[in-house]
């Protein structure tokens, strides 16, 4: 059956996903044309220009810094919380990891504008607000759940005779968490990292609510924002920024497309 | 097949663990190991949460937000919020967005996995592909369907004038709506299909000979074997996606700022908060029995999920 007179398939299959990408084909579409033909609509960028690019790369640099920044604050952050309680749960027999296992679901459950507001409040009164070691707090608290249930159930199903037998050898369980454990635990890893980037890099609740004040040092969905608040909309700059920040997802499903795969599924199913 | 569909479930062996140390110092190291996490949810989660449960039952405006000296004002803004019709029209807009969005979602996301999980040239490539609209910053995405639904000059009018139709204020008050829907089932699309891709990949295909053996047709085999096969799948899928559906902000304020019928209680909740849009006044406290509320459905949805989760693995 493989692949004998299936190339209907592949052609239905190759209509479905150019207009599924279509948006995205607009986009790129629209961030390639000359601001006195965006309105004209053509089905490609026939008034052609890069200044669309050279001016968003100019006037959104500090913003894709500031997020690649709190993005990879956010990744450390999670890994430092979750990877020493998921071992817990997997391999220590942690009492209460029920209700654990509950107040995760719960906390992934909770709409991130009761999480901003409740925010708002704390920092505001400790005067994190505006700042990125805020950001990047609020941030991790949409990664840290998901990381967690991911990490323990990956550890769960590692081979227990290879822990057992270097405790046996006398390792302490600092070492064998850090020496066997963590990088056993590699894909995982990988995984809720690029999930944890990605996130920190989209969010826009936190950030148009816990750092709207923050100038430039805003993450790229602000300069994002500050174009659609804007009175005349540039949107042929304001297409180039969003082919720039969307980057990184790029480079992910080049890049990672199993990881991402692994992690869609983590979640909800597992074999 | 087997659903494993809780992440923490533990795996035989986990018990011999114990035995070599002592019951006593495995729980130190337990709780040693696990400090970060219980340190990060109390202060992190618990705090905001109870902040907001909090300013919910006390009367707050910008003076006594600024002073601190709310007075409590018990259930009295809740009477307020469900006493007023808005809160009502916004609640059936919300279950609305919600609802079409998953069902659609759910039925287009399944006819895409089943379509996929044939074997043909190009269907991983393909399938990879159709990840994109999810892993994009949904503002990003926003932002193009805003552009592509323009009146004037987006491309959907455009194409429906090619077809000699007229022009939809897809953005205003009434369609505004629509327009969210849309853009969100086209949001959760991926979503939906990688879950229930490997869900199908979990069935044996032995049930599919049998049955073709037996003479049914392909559609027979669909509702007859996938179909219920697929169903704690379903569950899950549908359940995560109520509620992440729910929480909806960025997509609907990017494109329409939560004005006309695209108002959802999520949005509600965030203009009031922080007195954005047309909520020019801050209000935290209505802001906060709405978070409540919504917090309310997200704990009945938790429990539906580990309910779903248990009936699942007791079949086992």
């Amino acid at each position: 059956m493989r692949h004998r007179s299936t190339w209907w398939k592949t052609l239905i299959a190759v209509v479905l996903t150019l207009i599924m990408l279509f948006p995205i084909y607009w986009m790129i579409n629209i961030s390639l044309t000359k601001r006195r033909s965006i309105r004209s609509g053509d089905l490609y960028p026939r008034d052609f220009t890069l200044t669309n690019f050279s001016s968003a790369f100019h006037t959104e640099m500090t913003y894709l810094g500031t997020s690649l920044l709190i993005a990879v604050g956010v990744v450390l952050l999670t890994l430092v919380i979750a990877l020493p309680s998921s071992y817990a749960i997997a391999f220590l027999e942690l009492k209460g990891r029920r209700t654990i296992n509950f107040l995760l679901i719960v906390a992934q459950m909770i709409p991130a504008v009761v999480m901003a507001l409740g925010f708002y409040q704390i920092y505001n009164r400790i005067g994190l607000l505006d700042s990125i070691p805020g950001l990047i707090i609020a941030d991790s608290t949409v990664a840290v759940p998901f990381a967690v249930m991911l990490l323990s159930s990956f550890m769960t199903g590692m081979p227990h005779s290879i822990i057992e037998a270097a405790e046996i050898d006398g390792a302490s369980r600092w070492r064998v968490f850090t020496t066997i454990v963590v990088p056993l635990s590699r894909n995982s890893i990988v995984t809720t990292s690029l999930f944890s980037f990605l996130w920190a890099w989209s969010d826009f609740m936190f950030a148009s609510t816990l750092d709207s004040g923050g100038g430039r040092m805003r993450p790229i969905t602000m300069g994002l924002y500050d174009f659609i608040g804007a009175q005349n909309q540039e949107w042929g700059p304001l297409m180039a920024t969003a082919v720039l920040a969307s980057v990184p997802t790029a480079i992910l499903l080049i890049v990672a497309q199993k990881y991402v795969a692994a992690g869609v599924t983590a979640g909800a199913i597992k074999d | 097949m087997s659903f494993n569909i809780h992440p923490l479930q533990d795996s035989d062996g986990s018990i011999r663990n114990s035995k070599k140390r002592g019951i006593h110092s495995t729980t130190l190291a337990a709780w040693g190991f696990a400090m970060p996490l219980i340190v990060y949810l109390a202060v992190f989660y618990v705090t905001p949460l109870i902040q907001n449960i909090f300013m919910s039952l006390h009367r707050f405006t910008r003076r006594t937000f600024v002073t601190g000296d709310a007075p409590w004002s018990g259930i009295q803004v809740y009477q307020e919020v469900l006493g007023n019709p808005k809160f009502w029209t916004i609640l059936v807009q919300t279950l609305l967005f919600v609802v079409l969005s998953i069902i659609f979602q759910y039925s287009l996301g399944l006819a895409l996995a089943v379509f996929f999980n044939q074997n043909f040239r190009l269907s991983a490539v393909l399938r990879g592909a159709f990840l994109v609209p999810w892993l994009l910053p949904p503002m990003i995405s926003g932002t193009i369907w805003q552009w592509m639904m323009d009146a004037d000059t987006g491309v959907i009018n455009k194409v429906i004038g090619f077809f000699g139709g007229s022009p939809i204020w897809w953005l205003q008050a009434d369609h505004s709506l629509w327009s969210v829907i849309i853009a969100n089932i086209w949001l959760g699309i991926p979503f939906n299909m990688v879950i229930l891709y490997s869900g199908l990949q979990n069935i044996n295909q032995d049930l599919y000979e049998a049955a073709s053996l037996d003479g049914c047709n392909y559609w027979q085999r669909f509702w007859k074997i996938t179909f219920p096969l697929l169903k704690p799948v379903t569950m899950i899928t549908l359940l995560l996606g109520f509620v992440y559906t729910l929480k909806t902000v960025d997509i609907i304020w990017i494109m329409t700022k939560g004005t006309g019928t695209s108002r959802t209680l999520a949005t509600w909740a965030y203009e009031m908060a922080f007195g954005k849009g047309t909520s020019a006044t801050i209000r935290y406290s209505e802001a906060s029995v709405v978070g409540t509320i919504l917090i309310a459905i997200a704990l009945i949805f938790a429990f539906a999920y580990l309910r779903a989760q248990g009936s699942e693995r007791s079949k086992q």
